[in-house]
């Protein structure tokens, strides 16, 4: 390697490792705003009083789904660990809408309760055939164990 | 050049070489992608049971995942080829980043494309800012960018300088959009397949999926040594190798 040659890898170099400080420094300010969702605890700790609108994400609650009978009124909760917050959306839901569904709704506060515009469901990354679901859930019978993820993404593993 | 380069490796740099080793490389990629992709596919579609939660609407992550990886593998590969391109101004490092340009950039539309017809019945929506989806979305126009700025330049070999950094600063958007999903929340699910643990898919479906990563990895192979191959005749059109392979001596 002569003198040229480390030059221009000094420079490649610093200019790279200058741009990569400047998006982390950059990413690392809108930490805040690159957040897709607050989750109930989030909200109910006092996180979402910046906003007008916000995405709250959790599991449905089961059980908690009301339909109205005379339009496409819905009520349900969304909960996490440790919060509950009762959602009150008017529109058409995502077939993957159910109990212990994982989903993003996008609204605002309206005093205790979040009225939602749109409703959309995550899924997890898990895949399996029906019987193999079906197996497991007998397995887990009586003992209340969900299969189903929580809102967090999982991993932590090199692949997209 | 230093000693720590293995001599084949600076011999593979020469142009006439290459375009030999190319020429001999892509039949087989191709051919074992076209298999691998066969097999992987009637694997995918006809072999791999429905999913117990999204039917038949999960066999998208067939095309989906596969072409995600190669999007980012890609990347790698022409960051890789540019440093070496910038620092030590070899022809082909050059040739090499410039020409996965294209196929990159594809694989990556085809990741958008295939994951917003996923999203639309799944979610319940076509696209959403989340930082997956946003970062994938730079690493398009990233590519876009290298090879628009490498058509500006009148002179190619500083075109492909020129574009070579700007792919080389770029490789700061691949982590991102792998870790996106770790790092935010987002609407986008995180891993399914770990490397280190156990993969949350089952094995009947775990399999048709490597076997299309493997077919698309190849097909980048011979899509790679095809294009070069075509460069390397344009860029060397002056040069003798070049004129005895398009005009060999008649026989006697």
């Amino acid at each position: 390697m002569n003198r040229t040659h480390k030059r221009r890898l000094t420079i490649v170099g610093v200019v790279t490792v200058a741009v990569a400080l400047a998006v982390a420094l950059g990413v690392y300010a809108l930490q805040q705003n690159m957040n897709y969702l607050l989750t109930p605890s989030q909200v109910q700790s006092g996180q979402a009083s910046g906003y007008r609108t916000f995405r709250l994400g959790g599991m449905v609650k089961r059980g908690s789904i009301h339909r109205s009978d005379d339009s496409l009124k819905t009520t349900f909760i969304v909960v996490d660990a440790d919060g509950a917050m009762p959602v009150e959306y008017t529109g058409i839901l995502p077939d993957l809408f159910r109990d212990d569904q994982s989903v993003i709704a996008t609204g605002h506060m309206d005093n205790a309760h979040f009225v939602a515009t749109e409703v959309l469901a995550k899924h997890d990354e898990t895949y399996m055939p029906k019987e193999l679901k079906d197996a497991m859930a007998k397995a887990h019978a009586g003992k209340e164990i969900k299969a189903e993820a929580g809102t967090a993404a999982g991993g932590g593993n090199p692949d997209p | 050049m230093t000693r720590w380069i293995p001599l084949w490796l600076h011999r593979l740099s020469s142009p006439p070489t290459f375009y030999r080793f190319a020429g001999a490389v892509w039949p087989w990629a191709m051919g074992l992608a076209l298999v691998a992709g066969a097999i992987g596919l009637y694997g995918a579609l006809v072999l791999a049971p429905p999913d117990y939660q999204q039917g038949d609407a999960y066999r998208i992550i067939f095309i989906h995942v596969p072409s995600a990886w190669m999007s980012m593998f890609i990347y790698a590969v022409m960051a890789v080829a540019s440093f070496v391109a910038v620092v030590w101004r070899i022809k082909l490092a050059e040739v090499v980043a410039m020409q996965s340009a294209p196929i990159g950039a594809a694989f990556t539309f085809i990741t958008l494309v295939s994951g917003s017809l996923w999203g639309k019945p799944m979610w319940g929506t076509w696209w959403t800012w989340d930082a997956r989806l946003t970062s994938e979305l730079v690493l398009l126009f990233l590519y876009l960018g290298v090879i628009g700025l490498y058509h500006a330049f009148e002179d190619r070999r500083q075109g492909a300088r020129a574009a070579g950094f700007l792919a080389i600063i770029g490789i700061i958007n691949v982590p991102i959009v792998h870790f996106s999903v770790n790092w935010w929340n987002t609407l986008h699910q995180g891993s399914t397949i770990n490397f280190f643990g156990t993969s949350k898919i089952a094995a009947d479906m775990l399999w048709p999926l490597l076997v299309l990563t493997l077919a698309t990895k190849l097909y980048y192979v011979a899509s790679l040594c095809r294009r070069a191959r075509a460069d390397l005749l344009a860029l060397e059109g002056n040069k003798a190798w070049v004129h005895e392979l398009v005009a060999p001596e008649p026989a006697p």
